[in-house]
């Protein structure tokens, strides 16, 4: 893998505010962590949290300077919002041979008509090496009861496949460390969910 | 417990750059703080909203960020460890007190912590840089660039605050009070509260001719504290890989004749492409911006043929630097603003670029190339929104539908000036906190158009009062909804006086000698309706207050 290579790992999660960005971006981190690796993650607070387009990044491997992805160097992207991925597309290229990781979901925008679904996934191959979609609010829906788990199904399936190089137990340990005792369960389902998925 | 109170030394734990300040202050001792919520500064005060009882420490949320400086320098006076946090907008309220304060100087040590917004993630208003303050206020500058530096930073300026007596100003942008990262924690030191205030007029009364003492002396410190500069480890050279740089006897090869200077976030953004451009470039790291170490600046810049400066915004630092130059080095070549943007934050990218521009180093990746495959693209924009149930929505709702056409729509800073985006699309000026009724006020005494001013009630008391004031005493009749939500909450929710009753906005309006007045709830659209067409045919001001809690308000 690229990423072996030249010692870090760039990711970028794309989604709207309320989809629980900070809380995965803080879970990866945790297991970085655990891992002992280099990290350094840049969130955005405030006005963009209102429903609005967000987008967090995350850096880690040895020796970690910028919190910043640049320009066409992420490694993933996961998206939880199907429109939301294009913004991504800033970040992605062949060249660094990006993986799309996208949530099979779409919340509108109203007023205005959004690109459809292939036309999106058209975009996404001229600046990616593969693009995996999955219907993670749907799943997590059907099997936990509740949509709101879909970023952790994402972040925790992406270990399984080896899309992140962390262990899926070290995010395991991070759902424990970061998510509030009353949501504890319901995660670390979805945890199971990914992993079930994955097989 | 919370993670931020383990007092474990040597513990590694992901913080926050604004966390990061919070435990720096804490194992500084710190025994008072306060703030006025701002993003990119807010989770300081959220997290000493949380922790302050268990740590030990004074907290308040003040009504305005002059009020929170003041407060802070009260409990310094007494010789308490104070910490002070705003955002940039934040300091311009508060400079009326800053620059005497500056004079005088403190007495326990006293850190004022401002979060800058390039590229105004979370801010409306302007891309103001705050480092302009340092020549205004001669106040010293610290320039942290990731958690670590938050951290220690924070606890090196309460030394040196108390060292010279002065306040310290640490300067973040978003990029480093939003940047997470591992810390290593050392002891929590935890002080006294109560203290007692020791008169001194000599040092805390600024009536001429004393203040020109005061003007003078404060210059003098300075060059004191530029001399500390001058040493301190906060300022120093570093190498991109430093096995390929560092001569057989660890000191810095100039043989590139080519360095860069930078601090805060632009700093790694410069480390990172050294790594990426794979070469070895000197680098002088400034933790200090005000007062600069000016030899070591000399210094590093005398051996260089080609020098570039890499900093956000405005070119404070480059324009420094061709000053010093004229003796140092006048024939070396200064690269800044010419080769990276003035406007919005700087990206790796762009400082690659820059840095492949100087020294031809090829760049991996096209990044021009891809702008334009990227630009092919087609984004649609996405508004952030009022949540689902808030108030606003029927207040926007009852005006629209009630307001004649060609009325003027006044907006301020918080959730209402969500009003500018669709599908409101009702706010035809925005400025800072307050002004939506200032402004009002001086449409009105000149024009009979119809106009309807926004305020949030923490605006209103920020600085709404005085314009209210200001309306009535000078007589115009603008129509003002006060939206009392019962919270601060763009921020995050954090409280406010009015919110748990402490002051009723409506008893200020009314002592004001406001006659027409309404208190109401704006689920009542009908009742919304017929008192904005009613007030907005009175001859002299007209309050409605929409009183309704914010939907993210826990009960």
């Amino acid at each position: 893998m690229e990423h072996i290579t030249k010692n870090q790992f760039n990711i970028v999660i794309v989604g709207t505010g309320g989809q629980g960005l900070i809380t995965i971006l803080k879970i990866i981190s945790q297991a970085v962590l655990i891992e002992g690796k280099d990290i350094k993650t840049s969130e955005l607070h405030g006005l963009s949290q209102r429903g609005g387009s967000v987008e967090v990044h995350l850096r880690f491997g040895k020796e970690i300077f910028s919190p910043l992805v640049k320009q066409g160097s992420a490694d993933l992207v996961i998206a939880l919002e199907m429109q939301e991925t294009l913004k991504a597309c800033y970040y992605a290229s062949k060249q660094a041979k990006t993986i799309f990781l996208v949530n099979d979901f779409f919340i509108p925008i109203p007023g205005k008509k959004l690109l459809g679904k292939s036309a999106i996934l058209k975009n996404l191959e001229k600046f990616s090496q593969e693009t995996i979609l999955i219907p993670a609010s749907a799943l997590c829906k059907k099997q936990t009861g509740t949509p709101v788990t879909a970023g952790v199904f994402l972040i925790s399936l992406a270990c399984f496949k080896n899309l992140i190089p962390l262990s899926p137990d070290s995010i395991l340990q991070a759902i424990k460390k970061i998510v509030p005792e009353k949501y504890l369960e319901l995660n670390k389902k979805t945890w199971l969910l990914a992993k079930t998925k994955n097989l | 417990m919370e993670e931020i109170l383990e007092n474990k030394q040597g513990k590694e734990i992901m913080l926050l750059g604004n966390e990061a300040i919070v435990r720096g202050a804490l194992e500084a001792g710190v025994q008072f703080v306060s703030t006025y919520p701002g993003t990119p500064a807010s989770e300081i005060g959220n997290t000493f909203y949380k922790i302050a009882k268990k740590a030990g420490v004074v907290f308040e949320f003040s009504t305005n960020e002059k009020t929170a400086m003041e407060a802070a320098a009260g409990a310094s006076f007494c010789g308490l460890r104070t910490l002070v946090a705003m955002k940039n907008f934040g300091l311009n309220v508060a400079s009326d007190f800053l620059l005497p304060l500056v004079y005088t100087g403190i007495k326990g040590g006293m850190v004022i912590l401002i979060a800058d917004d390039p590229s105004c993630w979370s801010s409306a208003q302007s891309e103001e840089n705050t480092r302009g303050f340092a020549s205004l206020s001669h106040i010293p500058i610290l320039e942290p660039s990731f958690p670590q530096e938050c951290k220690d930073f924070t606890k090196f300026a309460f030394e040196l605050s108390e060292k010279f007596k002065i306040p310290i100003m640490i300067r973040e942008t978003t990029r480093v009070s939003h940047q997470s990262a591992p810390v290593v924690l050392e002891k929590i030191k935890k002080g006294k509260i109560k203290a007692k205030f020791v008169k001194n007029v000599h040092q805390f009364s600024t009536m001429p001719p004393r203040v020109l003492e005061m003007h003078q002396e404060l210059l003098e410190k300075i060059e004191k504290i530029r001399e500390f500069s001058e040493k301190s480890t906060l300022n120093k050279i570093k190498t991109g890989d430093p096995t390929s740089f560092m001569n057989k006897g660890g000191r810095v090869s100039f043989a590139s004749k080519v360095g860069i200077i930078a601090s805060g976030a632009s700093y790694l953004y410069v480390m990172e492409a050294l790594k990426e451009l794979n070469i070895s470039l000197p680098v002088l790291k400034l933790g200090f911006f005000h007062p600069l170490p000016n030899k070591k600046i000399q210094k590093f810049i005398g051996r260089l043929k080609k020098v570039l400066i890499v900093e956000e915004l405005d070119p404070y630092l480059e324009r420094e630097i061709e000053i010093l130059a004229r003796k140092a080095n006048s024939s070396i070549e200064i690269f800044g603003k010419n080769v990276l943007p003035e406007v919005g934050e700087l990206k790796p990218e762009y400082v690659i670029s820059a840095i492949s521009e100087i020294t031809g180093k090829k760049v991996n990746l096209n990044f021009q190339k891809h702008i334009q495959k990227f630009k092919k693209i087609k984004l649609a924009k996405r508004h952030p929104n009022l949540c689902p149930g808030c108030p606003y929505w029927f207040v926007f709702s009852a005006v629209k539908k009630a307001a004649p056409k060609g009325t003027i729509f006044g907006g301020g800073i918080g959730c209402y000036m969500l009003a500018g985006f669709p599908p409101h699309n009702i706010q035809d000026y925005l400025y800072c906190m307050g002004s939506s009724i200032g402004i009002a006020h001086g449409i009105k005494r000149i024009s009979k158009q119809k106009l309807i001013t926004f305020i949030g009630d923490s605006s209103f008391f920020h600085s709404g009062i005085p314009a209210l004031i200001n309306t009535i005493f000078n007589k115009s009749n603008p129509l003002i909804i006060i939206m009392n939500n019962s919270t601060t909450a763009m921020t995050g929710q954090q409280p406010h006086p009015g919110g748990a009753d402490t002051i009723k906005i409506e008893n200020i309006v009314s002592a004001c000698g406001v006659k027409s007045l309404k208190v109401i709830d704006p689920i009542n659209t009908k009742e919304m309706e017929k008192t904005i067409k009613e007030f907005l045919n009175k001859k002299e001001v007209s309050v409605i207050i929409a009183r309704r809690p914010c939907v993210r308000l826990k009960t």
